[in-house]
């Protein structure tokens, strides 16, 4: 299975150096402690550039999800499933659902991460349903 | 925007090539094409040309377009970013410029080979060379496409308020229509009814169908702005410009703004309408025919929302095709729109909106006072208020 590999800069290869070692990472300001994804310099709350990487649960809810059907991707089951996860920390991010049905998923279902190593050693988080918490 | 624009500037010319999936020639001569058909509609020369304006993903450099026509100098250009969003943009910078006297009459053009040549969402462009930054947290989940990013954010608002695909259907079936009896059309004799839109594959499950999806053109259009002065002596009927405005919403991004608070509207077209009320004086209710951008029909339901001709979550009753049809409350996109007639950036939909107020367009609607035209939506976008007398 191959998957497009992700370009990093310097504001954002933390988040998939984290993603390599099995962490998914957010970036927490220095001034006001807000959480932000995606990575960018600066905090639109405070305006500090100081930030370090935070460690998210990798827990939260389907908050959309698609089937993408046409046109046909190498690398992806049809259908496959794009969704956008909100965290518990509150913030969202985009991935894959995995080891569900489409017909099985619903907004608002609890997911989890786990950790997908697809061609040519590209790591991609992805998700699947986890029990209510 | 304050109000001081208003009526001091009109679309004196509109020109346009035939849209086509294969034109056979360069963007560049698409572009001189619509920018002389513009000129000559207007009665004007193109020394009497002093502003260039078009969109940043614009292939046609305004000095070779300027070169190719044989326009003396240029004191004004300026291009509109984020892709189908600049469309009514490039005519508030024109405006602009014709009124403040920094420039005279001023071509805005848009001219491409998105069908024949690069089309967007094309893969293997974007494989080829790697991943721009913004679009590493999306393509590899799979999503590549402008179709995909819509879809994410559509789905958020069918699952707010209970829309399902059966509902954009309308949108579908409108502009079909409307193209079925315009000749420049691409689907010109070719309408559909909402079972061909049922029947019609999935793009994007359960959002899209290929009938929800506009199609792909080559083409080229353009539009002559003057000061409403001087408007008054040339060929045609202007078509004044009451308002124009563009707008960007906080915490977006260029189709995947996925990280707002909400996810059931368009933050840039609610800022876009805003300014257009405000600078006009106008309500919903003084709109008597509207061009409303419909790359994919989600997206015309949740404009109808922010542009106030509904309450949230209402489009789903609003939109139907009896009121959105000629002689409805609210008839759009007379020529098809992107969907039916070509698919010009949002180009065609100004140029319509200016056969309508001069009373030419195919499918005319009666006693025309004020068109809304919008650009691009999901991103960074613009609108016009169009009238035929001020």
């Amino acid at each position: 299975m191959s998957r497009i590999e992700p370009s990093m800069s310097p504001d954002t290869a933390f988040f998939w150096e984290g993603v390599a070692q099995g962490r998914l990472l957010v970036q927490r300001c220095g001034g006001c402690d807000a959480l932000r994804h995606p990575p960018r310099p600066m905090c639109p709350a405070c305006n500090s550039l100081a930030w370090d990487p935070y460690e998210t649960t990798g827990r939260g809810q389907v908050y959309s999800f698609v089937m993408p059907r046409h046109p046909r991707y190498p690398g992806f089951d049809d259908p496959h499933i794009a969704v956008l996860v909100e965290l518990e920390e509150g913030l969202r991010l985009v991935s894959n659902l995995g080891e569900v049905e489409p017909e099985d998923v619903t907004i608002g279902m609890p997911v989890e991460v786990f950790y997908a190593t697809f061609e040519g050693g590209i790591v991609l988080p992805q998700f699947r349903p986890a029990a209510p918490t | 925007m304050t109000a001081w624009l208003k009526d001091r500037a009109a679309i004196v010319g509109i020109g346009q090539t035939e849209f086509s999936k294969a034109s056979g020639r360069t963007e560049l001569q698409l572009a001189c094409e619509a920018v002389k058909a513009a000129l000559d509609d207007a009665g004007l020369r193109p020394s009497d040309v002093d502003g260039l304006v078009t969109f940043t993903m614009d292939t046609s450099d305004e000095i070779e377009v300027a070169r190719n026509l044989g326009i003396p100098h240029l004191s004004m250009f300026s291009r509109i970013p984020y892709g189908g969003g600049a469309a009514a943009g490039t005519v508030l910078h024109a405006a602009m410029a014709v009124a403040t006297g920094v420039a005279d009459v001023v071509v805005c053009y848009r001219a491409f080979n998105e069908r024949s040549g690069f089309r967007f969402g094309d893969t293997g462009s974007v494989l080829g060379g790697g991943l721009p930054l913004w679009l590493s947290w999306y393509a590899p989940y799979g999503l590549l496409t402008p179709a995909s990013w819509v879809a994410l954010h559509a789905r958020r608002y069918m699952h707010t308020y209970g829309v399902t695909n059966e509902h954009f259907g309308a949108i579908a079936v409108v502009d079909r229509h409307h193209a079925a009896t315009n000749p420049d059309a691409w689907f010109y004799q070719r309408p559909i009814t909402l079972a061909d839109h049922q029947a019609s594959r999935w793009i994007v499950e359960p959002v899209l169908r290929l009938l929800d999806c506009c199609q792909e053109s080559d083409g080229g259009a353009a539009l002559v702005i003057t000061t409403a002065d001087r408007a008054r002596d040339l060929a045609h009927r202007p078509a004044l410009i009451t308002a124009a405005a563009q707008g960007a919403g906080g915490d977006g991004e260029m189709m995947t703004s996925y990280y707002r608070d909400d996810l059931t509207g368009l933050p840039e077209m609610g800022v876009v309408a805003q300014q257009l009320w405000k600078a006009s004086g106008l309500r919903p209710s003084h709109i008597t025919t509207a061009f409303l951008y419909d790359h994919f029909t989600p997206f015309v339901l949740m404009q109808l929302e922010e542009l106030g001709f509904c309450g949230r979550g209402e489009a789903k009753d609003f939109a139907t095709v009896e009121n959105l049809s000629i002689g409805g409350v609210l008839p759009i996109n007379t020529n098809g729109g992107l969907l039916g007639e070509a698919y010009l950036h949002g180009m065609n939909g100004i140029t319509e909106s200016v056969r309508q107020i001069r009373g030419t367009a195919c499918n005319q609607v009666p006693d025309v006072e004020h068109i809304l035209v919008t650009a691009g939506t999901g991103v960074p976008t613009s609108g016009l208020i169009l009238s035929p007398s001020a």
